[in-house]
């Protein structure tokens, strides 16, 4: 009789977890089918979300182009050490091989004076004019890339300074200071990006919010019969934290796709301007983790939104 | 079963709907509340459907006192009670059948026994057949009788209804008493706010006459 009691309380609980289940297969699904049978209104929303969205990760992926430009340019703390004019190639060299000893030193590069003009010819596109001078007016060049661990500017400074002390080096010039300027600049700007973004993270929470509570009233005859049927809060707000759900995910998927056809509007004239510029710049799309949590982020958001306004108002709602 | 111990409530703005109120109804025991409008009947049935909570007294249901019930407790409780109101209560964008099952589905029963269910409480009231039909496609003595299939699909030990034959005409609210006094039969507690003087006499069930907040006869 008790073991009988027993299995029968077991399978109560095994029913209400399969009910438990249906019950959210439910939620996910007819929430879906709701929002499809108000298509303005969802389609409004969605649209007013995936623009907020769109934004935030535009500007997203705006400063992480330009990092990543940037970051193309972290090469270029390097060294230039310039020769006194009378210094011969050989010596040059010499100085190079010497200086290649330095352990705070990755790579170290000379450049001769023909090959200064050769390349200044190619690149500056002013060889008809350099053709004309008689004498090379380029100086013997070192490069010197100095170690990454060199972040800090005393030690690059010391460096300068032992370079100094070659009768050869004529002066040294760092390109440090304005590459850390542009990268401040980048910080400033990935602080800012970081601010919107969480301002329209607020928007997306507070629209979905709203939009929750508008449903909600809707559909009062419902949450006050379901509470009087015997319904617990959590059982009468989860097709609303779905619709919230979809509400977020459809926009953060919307949003992407506007970004990503903003982006591909834009690619052709980046490239044109890359290859002006010499170089080979790629314009850095959403990688697919970032879009995965573009989407779970969305998400997250519209549902804390969604939850929020139904923890409130659930509570007044009371059926008459 | 109900038991009503020196109730009393007032609201703030309405002042006092109810005063001193005792009663105590058994197990199987089918009662009619009644009064003018206004008398307070319809509070006194908010506080059964713990909708309120009295200001004095207690009530108690079942042995279990729900005056002071929490929050979180409501919908459990609820689950013991069996709602039947005039204007039907019904979710239109709903066939009958979904209508009826809610109270299952809420506490959730799986898919079968839903579906068992449902069957046997619309065949209790005479709508088997009429599952997939949606309530304003029916009669208002068939909407009605969805409720009441609504409120004893979970087999309450309790059936409140709140003038449920005040849209129907006598024929049919003769039968939907009928159905009320079957109900009892099987040791349901029933307890029906009604005006329907006549309707009442001719049952010739216990009867709770509220005037004024007060309780004048039982």
């Amino acid at each position: 009789m008790k073991r009988n009691h027993r299995k029968q309380a077991g399978s109560r609980l095994v029913e209400l977890f399969q009910a438990y289940l249906l019950n959210h297969a439910h939620g996910l699904f007819s929430s879906l089918g709701r929002l499809s049978r108000t298509p303005f209104t969802s389609v409004m929303t969605i649209l007013v979300l995936a623009i907020a969205i769109s934004l935030a990760s535009s500007f997203y992926i705006v400063v992480a182009n330009i990092q990543q430009l940037t970051g193309n340019l972290e090469s270029s703390n390097q060294m230039s050490l310039f020769l006194h004019d009378n210094i011969t190639d050989a010596a040059g060299q010499k100085l190079a091989e010497q200086i290649q000893q330095n352990g705070s030193v990755v790579d170290v590069k000379f450049i001769s004076k023909k090959q200064a003009l050769e390349e200044f010819k190619a690149n500056s596109g002013f060889s008809d004019a350099l053709n004309a001078l008689e004498r090379n007016p380029l100086p013997s060049v070192i490069q010197v890339v100095p170690k990454n661990a060199l972040e800090n500017n005393e030690d690059i400074e010391k460096l300068m300074a032992d370079f100094k002390q070659f009768p050869q080096v004529d002066f040294v010039q760092v390109d440090m200071q304005w590459v850390a300027r542009l990268q401040t600049i980048m910080l400033i700007a990935s602080r800012g990006v970081m601010l919107v973004s969480l301002l329209l993270g607020f928007a997306v929470t507070f629209i979905t919010g709203n939009t929750i509570r508008l449903e909600l009233q809707n559909r009062q005859d419902e949450v006050f019969i379901s509470k009087l049927v015997g319904a617990t809060h959590a059982f009468i707000q989860r097709p609303f934290l779905y619709t919230g759900f979809w509400l977020g995910f459809i926009s953060g998927f919307l949003g992407w796709l506007i970004m990503t056809i903003m982006l591909l509007i834009l690619e052709t004239p980046v490239e044109k301007l890359s290859t002006l510029y010499n170089s080979s710049f790629d314009l850095l799309f959403l990688s697919f983790s970032e879009f995965i949590l573009l989407l779970m982020i969305s998400s997250v958001l519209a549902v804390v939104g969604s939850w929020a306004v139904l923890h409130y108002q659930l509570r007044q709602l009371k059926p008459q | 079963m109900l038991r009503f111990e020196h109730v009393s409530k007032r609201y703030p703005d309405a002042g006092e709907a109810l005063t001193d109120v005792s009663f105590h109804l058994h197990r199987g025991e089918m009662a009619f509340l009644t009064g003018r409008s206004g008398a307070g009947k319809s509070t006194l049935l908010k506080l059964i459907a713990m909708m309120e909570q009295c200001t004095r007294g207690s009530v108690s249901l079942d042995g279990q006192d729900i005056t002071r019930i929490g929050e979180r407790k409501i919908p459990y409780m609820r689950r013991n009670l069996g709602l039947i109101f005039q204007d039907y209560k019904l979710l239109n964008d709903r066939t009958v059948f979904d209508n009826v099952a809610l109270p299952l589905v809420v506490s959730g029963y799986n898919h079968q026994e839903v579906a068992r269910r449902v069957r046997a409480s619309l065949d209790k009231v005479g709508l088997l057949g009429k599952e997939k039909k949606h309530p304003l496609a029916l009669s208002g003595g068939e909407q009605q009788r969805v409720g009441i299939a609504r409120a004893i699909v979970n087999k309450p030990k309790l059936i409140l209804a709140d003038e449920p034959t005040g849209n129907l005409d006598p024929d049919l609210s003769a039968e939907v008493m009928f159905m009320f006094e079957q109900f009892k039969q099987v040791g349901v507690t029933v307890l029906i706010a009604s005006h329907d003087i006549e309707l009442i006499n001719h049952l010739g069930h216990r009867v709770l006459t509220l005037d004024k907040g007060h309780l004048v006869a039982s």
